[in-house]
């Protein structure tokens, strides 16, 4: 099996990448907001070759606290999915579904921070669903586990798993938001060979 | 004071006094700082990975711990640094999520492991190390006085 060079990457494959991800976020933000009972935006989801230096700074800076759900992706196609809210975002969020029973202050209780998770876990679960009745391909989700640090110390974790091909890592990324206060990504980094088989799934010659 | 020199990920930078050398989330990477304790000629590098032979593409040095330790010894040595006057500190490591794909799995402690392994082959002591655990960790290190100083988040700021 060839593997895909991350430099041919043409434009009409960030296109349909980035509309995997459209699809993808469209529904677990659709799950989301029944959740919350409320409307959630969602801008058109980029789709970005980093190189490596630059992966914190794509998310707001490498020592911007975020809450991370991290998922390993399994089935046909292998990775792994990080869904990331900003850490003030991730307690208007936590408080919206636990109906204001969240703890105030700064910090997050142990029930908040498993509130979190089950978000987390419903809403990668919609993403990877919708994408794998798109795709005809076997994706599930692993078990999710959650932290709350830097940026750039969460997303070290899907860039080692790239710097095993080059010094770049491919993120489909979906950024949403409901009016100014929830501030959140899905990032979704497929393996190599795992770009390969979502593309050729979807009619693109790879 | 002078400045802070920034490292990025798979990144490496020497740095001479009263400059210091700092690299920020480090997670299951490695950042190995090092110093020549007579000139104080200091550097840091930001590993990602454990070994670069095992690797096809592995053209940056800085990505591994092997080369990476080699070439910021080599960088040293070229400001008049010399490798028997060197001592290093190291830091990060950690496992950020205890489920993982198959590809990172442990990746943090075997780039610790590396990282020892290496740095015994080349002689050169660790002073100290704050590595493993499970949360991410900004460094910055002073080739002046050898401090290397350790933020985390809900923690208070250490200096190794």
């Amino acid at each position: 099996m060839s593997e895909l060079n991350l430099n041919e990457v043409t434009q009409n494959y960030y296109d349909v990448l980035k509309e995997i991800g459209n699809i993808g976020s469209g529904n677990a933000m659709t799950a989301l907001s029944q959740m919350l009972g409320c409307k959630i935006d969602m801008e058109v989801p980029k789709v970005d070759l980093l190189e490596f230096s630059e992966v914190g700074s794509a998310i707001g800076g490498e020592e911007q606290i975020m809450v991370g759900v991290f998922l390993g992706v399994e089935g046909d196609v292998t990775g792994s999915m990080l869904f990331l809210v900003e850490k003030q975002s991730a307690k208007t969020l936590i408080s919206k579904v636990m109906m204001g029973m969240g703890q105030p202050g700064e910090d997050f209780s142990e029930m908040e921070l498993s509130a979190m998770q089950e978000v987390g876990n419903i809403i990668t679960g919609a993403y990877l669903n919708s994408l794998s009745t798109l795709t005809g391909l076997r994706i599930y989700p692993s078990p999710p586990d959650l932290t709350v640090d830097m940026a750039g110390a969460i997303l070290s974790v899907p860039a080692i798993e790239f710097g095993v091909y080059g010094d770049q890592i491919l993120m489909i990324q979906s950024r949403f938001f409901h009016e100014v206060q929830i501030d959140g990504y899905f990032i979704l980094v497929p393996d190599m060979d795992s770009y390969r088989k979502i593309l050729s799934s979807l009619g693109m010659p790879v | 004071m002078g400045e802070l020199i920034k490292v990025g990920m798979a990144d490496l930078k020497t740095c001479l006094p009263p400059n210091g050398v700092t690299t920020l989330g480090l997670g299951s990477c490695v950042g190995i700082a090092l110093r020549d304790k007579f000139n104080k000629v200091g550097g840091l590098v930001h590993i990602m990975l454990p070994d670069s032979t095992v690797i096809s593409n592995n053209t940056n040095r800085a990505k591994f711990a092997d080369t990476g330790i080699d070439e910021l010894i080599r960088q040293m040595e070229a400001l008049g640094a010399s490798r028997r006057n060197m001592v290093a500190k190291i830091a990060g490591g950690a496992t950020m999520f205890a489920v993982s794909s198959r590809a990172s799995l442990n990746v943090g402690e075997k780039n610790v492991e590396a990282v020892k392994k290496v740095l015994k082959e080349k002689g050169i002591p660790i002073l100290a190390e704050d590595t493993g655990l499970n949360f991410g960790r900004t460094v910055i290190f002073y080739p002046e006085t050898g401090d290397y100083v350790i933020r985390a988040v809900g923690k208070p700021e250490k200096t190794i």
